[in-house]
């Protein structure tokens, strides 16, 4: 297993998960591709504990990934519901009242 | 073997999160992440991290379920079954991320990458445990309380209708304000 390897999907995922961010017009769409980026984090702090610092303190970035991605996944979904109630939106295009 | 199984998991998990874009059926879509979720954890659990691994699989498996629930609730074309175009900005989208995927790569192989420092504990799972309640107790707690306040949070925020809108904004009404009445003597 190779370093570099490991990075170059974890690149990518994240990559393909910021495209899905920014194209996407639903809100649910767009929270996917805010959880294949943080997928991509996971991969790549699981990779540098591996090859580069095995202390049990890397571990814990890993862990504190696992739990944002949680928090994001919550909040997003409490979000969407809170807007869906007040205005009837769901979809990022219709929710520009903090627009500049 | 273990280069070539490496690099199976990632086509899957990288074509897993192109296909979630890709598919019209939005429950195609969850299982597509969630098949990407699954290679990555695969991919975790070859580094030897056990517990985080299986912790990441079974993690993900509900919250795609979730998510799919979520997808037939909001979703105004959940089978997939009108195609339909839902993209916007594709082509900035698209110049934005293949750039960054150009420069994070380019950064992966010019790096000077240091040389591994310590050696990998015996028992990953058994290292974690002891640093989350000895060194990183004040991490865990931080974490924990964070949680909580997400599960606060979120019900704030899903709740339809609180004490606030039954009783007023001083909890001080003689009667709630409920659309059906209730309880004894309704």
């Amino acid at each position: 297993m190779i370093l570099e390897a490991f990075l170059v999907v974890a690149a990518a995922l994240f990559s393909v998960g910021l495209f899905g961010a920014l194209t996407q017009q639903s809100v649910v769409m767009l929270m996917m591709g805010l959880e294949l980026m943080i997928n991509g984090i996971m991969l790549a702090a699981a990779a540098f504990w591996y090859f580069l610092a095995p202390a049990p303190d890397g571990q814990m970035i890993v862990v504190a990934v696992v739990t944002a991605m949680a928090i994001e996944m919550a909040m997003g979904f409490a979000s969407v519901t809170a807007i869906y109630r007040a205005k009837r939106i769901d979809m990022t295009d219709a929710a520009t009242e903090l627009e500049g | 073997m273990t280069l070539a199984v490496l690099l199976a998991l990632g086509v899957l998990a990288v074509g897993g999160g192109v296909l979630v874009f890709v598919v019209d059926s939005m429950a195609r879509a969850t299982f597509c992440l969630l098949a990407s979720f699954i290679a990555v954890a695969v991919m975790i659990l070859m580094t030897g991290l056990a517990y985080l691994g299986t912790v990441i699989i079974l993690m993900m498996i509900i919250e795609m379920v979730i998510m799919a629930v979520f997808m037939i609730m909001y979703m105004m074309n959940p089978a997939g079954l009108m195609p339909m175009s839902m993209f916007h900005n594709t082509r900035g989208a698209a110049l934005i991320s293949g750039l960054l995927f150009a420069g994070l790569t380019a950064g992966i192989f010019l790096a000077d990458w240091p040389e591994k420092r310590g050696e990998r504990p015996k028992d990953p799972t058994t290292a974690l445990g002891e640093t989350l309640m000895e060194g990183h107790m004040l991490t865990m707690m931080t974490l924990g309380v964070t949680l909580f306040s997400t599960i606060v949070a979120t019900v704030v925020l899903a709740t339809g209708r609180g004490r606030y809108d039954r009783l007023g904004d001083g909890l001080d009404a003689a009667h709630a304000d409920d659309p059906a009445g209730g309880g004894v003597g309704r």
